[in-house]
């Protein structure tokens, strides 16, 4: 499935992890400033094409077992959250469902509610699209999810406007590119409406007086709207957190506005310690426009990782890694997304194809992120064969250099020094970890890098809180105040 | 060895019970009804009790004791979760009990419900079903904006346009439950093939597009989910009329209907029985639960006390759309055995108190049972197919290219 369109958090080009590592935490002494506390979450590595799965230790990506086990994982290392991504469409190739990547996943809410009842502290992020949703259901599921887990839950809001994917709906594709983001804006806005349409206090339950609910009004709501024209009366009472925290992802302007304006934390694609301390500065000096403060908005970077004893282990590691996410077929498949063409005749160990892409519409692959990473793929093409020719690639080299997905390799220390100096020099406030087996993958990084960073007094060493807003630092909303009609009528 | 086969029993959670003073009963958890705590002890009880299943019941906005509008009322509870994830939330804390949320049919995407309770099955390694419903409310239906319902008053429902507003649910129903059923099996068992030596994940050759054009939505597919561990989990539906018959005769696995005495069992049996003929389905198993509201007490008299009183809270007469039994386990055990003779494979009942009632059912209705020869002493499948005796079916698909 088309992974920004359903919200796995993506990976960029690797950071190396030797530029990026500097002196954060002894400089804290020269510096005076307070230690950052790290942020840290892990994306169940289901479908992308970051999972090896020919690994004799991979397991489902969709029993729940698998779940089970990295959820306890994530929990154990006192983890802020899990993370699910979502699909609403098998990805197709040439008119044929793509069959070289994990496919299949289990449905989001679902499975968060089953997390719920193994795990007690984490928090539970799920993607869901509000293209192919209404806010009355999905405000409902997520405050449901919410009383359910006893204050954890997450909404990562993304957004679709494709007819492909709308061939599963009754909305089916109509929507227009252009409205994506003010639909996702208009839903989510009528979303807050319905979890504020309770404050709290109506459920009395009183046995003598028969009183039930003081306000027989509780969660009335009227939203009228470009998208939305719905009234009523929401059908379930304030959740523990008020609101689920709502996430955001998107590396656009309007993306990066719309999470300013109204989420708690935001994904984001950059790698470097340069670009991420940019787009650090860019979203969170965007906040004080939309009245809030610099600690009302995470940005929490999706990153891979690989660890070894030493460096050299891993930087090894991360190589055999690589080629095992890249085999030649896979190769070539990428290398169609961009040219837009059957390339299915080249050798993946030879030379870029010599003819330029087919402009316009990408029709070779659909569903898939990397069809609109590209604004200009006649441009990207003639930079990936000069690159090529100059450093001698082959096909199958070029999209191993080009998609690099290891963002932290190294050995636990490196890697912990490196994550330790991104948060401390504000290139993110933590990250999403995203390993690449299915479900162990999170294990090593719990059992040797989570001790070190608990060792420099940047990571809890036990939950303090109950609820996700607990461990992410983030103020329980405040109910809505009751409108004076319903005072006076109660 | 015995007559019949053993009985089939469900319970029908719902808040704190069926009527609608149970909140206020000494036994009743009023302020737990949102918590995760609440639901699974009451699963854990009808495990306890070797149930087959619980329902649990849903809306897509507050209830009411009008049909098709809100009635305002302060006095009962009002508000609930959504029945999948309640359903969700209890299969890791539960081994045997099948799982069974209402859905809403006329304002979901069967795509999502598909994938929703699929992922059920995964969770809850084959106990899940589905207990589709449709809803003419008005209030309802502007929560959602895009359609809009006329009113609905009991005595309009039997005129033309009461008749054709019906039969339009009905038939959205079925072709929401056709999609669901074709995305469970967009999958062959077998499709996930991890072959390393030819690099592909899976064999392609084995999902299938479903291709469903209908009135209300089309639907391409295949799933994003694999096809879940039943092959096809249990399709339930409530039954009052002809109409739900015909979509329990052709749809469903299981039918609850509500009769008030063993003739009327017969004759619905009957209907839905020549339902399923008509569809073409007359060989495949299809259960036929009898509904029943049940207030239980060891004694006759004090189970007719606790009723009055709750009558007494609530300011007027429970009624139901099902027989409403008052009495003792062993007077129920009476009843349930003499109405099987109508043909009925279980019953799926709803206790006017869930804080009284369901124990009642489970240490008192079960063992009686039991005692008769009529009743499981212990869980004989991991699967709710399983325990309602349905093999795990074959996949469509699979048989079409086969």
């Amino acid at each position: 499935m088309s992974e920004p369109t359903t919200g796995t958090p993506g990976t960029g080009t690797p950071a190396t992890s030797k530029a990026a590592t500097s002196k954060a935490a002894t400089s804290k002494a020269a510096s005076g400033k307070p230690l950052k506390q790290i942020h840290l979450a892990a994306h169940f590595p289901g479908v992308n094409n970051t999972t090896v799965w020919s690994d004799p230790r991979a397991g489902s990506q969709i029993e729940f077992s698998s779940f089970a086990h990295f959820a306890r994982t994530a929990e154990r290392a006192k983890f802020d959250f899990l993370f699910l991504a979502e699909g609403l469409r098998l990805r197709e190739q040439g008119g044929r469902i793509y069959d070289l990547d994990v496919v299949g996943r289990p449905d989001t809410f679902t499975v968060l509610s089953a997390l719920a009842a193994v795990t007690e502290h984490l928090g539970l992020t799920g993607t869901i699209n509000s293209t192919f949703n209404e806010p009355y259901e999905v405000a409902r599921q997520f405050a449901g999810l919410d009383h359910l887990s006893g204050g954890r839950a997450a909404w990562n809001v993304v957004t679709s406007w494709d007819a492909f994917t709308g061939e599963n709906f009754r909305r089916g594709g109509f929507l227009p590119q252009d409205q994506r983001y003010s639909r996702a804006k208009e839903f989510l806005a009528t979303a807050t409406e319905l979890f504020d349409s309770w404050h709290g206090d109506e459920i009395v339950a009183d046995r003598e007086s028969g009183i039930f609910l003081k306000d027989a009004q509780a969660g009335a709501f009227v939203h009228q709207g470009q998208h939305f024209d719905i009234a009523g009366q929401f059908n379930v009472p304030r959740s523990p957190q008020g609101r689920p925290v709502i996430f955001q992802a998107g590396d656009s302007d309007e993306g990066r506005e719309f999470a300013a304006s109204s989420a708690d934390a935001i994904f984001s694609r950059h790698s470097t310690l340069e670009a991420g301390q940019e787009f650090y500065a860019d979203v969170k000096g965007r906040l004080a426009r939309h009245g809030r403060t610099h600690d009302q908005l995470l940005i929490l970077p999706a990153a891979t990782f690989v660890l070894g004893d030493t460096d050299a282990e891993a930087q090894e590691l991360a190589h055999e890694v690589r080629r095992r996410q890249v085999s030649g077929q896979t190769a070539i498949k990428y290398l169609e997304h961009i040219w837009n063409r059957d390339l299915s005749a080249y050798d993946p160990d030879g030379p870029l194809p010599d003819i330029d892409p087919d402009p316009g519409e990408n029709t070779i692959a659909r569903g898939r992120a990397s069809v609109r990473m590209f604004r200009d793929p006649i441009a990207v093409a003639r930079q990936w064969r000069e690159r090529a020719a100059a450093e001698n690639l082959s096909i199958r080299e070029l999209v191993m250099e080009t998609t690099g997905r290891q963002s932290f390799i190294g050995s636990p220390a490196t890697v912990a020094e490196t994550i330790n100096t991104f948060v401390q020099t504000d290139a993110a406030d933590g990250f999403i970890l995203v390993p690449h087996l299915t479900p162990g993958g999170l294990d090593d990084f719990a059992d040797t890098v989570v001790p070190l960073l608990q060792e420099r007094g940047v990571f809890r060493h036990d939950y303090t809180g109950t609820t996700l807003r607990d461990h992410l630092g983030l103020a329980h909303p405040d109910a809505r105040p009751e409108p004076e009609s319903r005072r006076a009528a109660s | 060895m015995f007559a019949h086969p053993p009985l089939h029993l469900a319970v029908a959670l719902d808040g704190t019970g069926w009527h609608p003073a149970a909140w206020r009963e000494p036994g009743a958890r009023p302020h737990d009804l949102f918590t995760a705590g609440y639901w699974a002890d009451l699963v854990t009880e009808a495990e306890r009790g070797l149930l087959d299943f619980v329902t649990f019941e849903d809306s897509l906005g507050p209830q009411s004791s009008h049909l098709t509008e809100l009635d305002g009322r302060t006095d009962q509870v009002r508000g609930r979760l959504d029945a999948v994830l309640v359903a969700s939330r209890v299969a890791p804390l539960t081994r045997h009990i099948g799982l069974v949320p209402t859905v809403v049919a006329t304002h979901t995407e069967p795509f999502h419900i598909s994938k929703a309770i699929a992922t059920l099955d995964y969770v809850s390694t084959g106990r899940a079903g589905l207990r589709v419903q449709v809803t003419a409310r008005q209030d309802e239906a502007a929560h959602f904006g895009r359609r809009t319902f006329p009113p609905l008053p009991a005595e309009d429902r039997d005129t033309p346009a009461g008749r054709e507003l019906i039969a339009d649910l009905f038939e959205e129903a079925a072709d929401h439950i056709e999609v669901v059923r074709r995305l469970w099996d967009s999958w062959e068992d077998d499709a996930e093939i991890r072959d390393v030596a030819t690099g592909r994940f899976i064999d392609r050759d084995k999902l299938h597009y479903i291709d469903f054009e209908g009135r209300h939505f089309s639907v391409k597919g295949p799933s994003i989910t694999p096809r879940p561990p039943q092959g096809q989990p249990v399709v339930s539906a409530l039954a009052h009329q002809s109409v739900p018959y015909q979509l329990v005769g052709r749809s469903a696995d299981i039918g609850y209907v509500t009769p008030h005495d063993i003739d009327q069992a017969r004759a619905v049996v009957a209907e839905i029985r020549a339902a399923q003929a008509a569809a073409g389905r007359a060989e495949e198993p299809l259960h036929v639960f009898g509904d029943l509201v049940v207030f239980l007490d060891d004694d006759h008299t004090a189970a007719q006390d606790r009723r009055t009183r709750l009558d007494d809270l609530a300011g007027y007469a429970y009624s139901s759309d099902a027989e409403v039994f008052t009495g003792t386990p062993a007077e129920l055990a009476d009843l349930l055995l003499e109405w099987r003779e109508a043909g009925l494979s279980g019953f799926r009942l709803r206790p006017g108190a869930i804080g009284h009632d369901l124990e009642q059912i489970t240490r008192g209705l079960v063992p009686e049972l039991q005692r008769r020869g009529a009743f499981r002493h212990t869980y004989e499948a991991d699967t709710l197919r399983g325990l309602l005796g349905l093999a795990r079916p074959a996949n469509r698909y699979a048989a079409a290219t086969a």
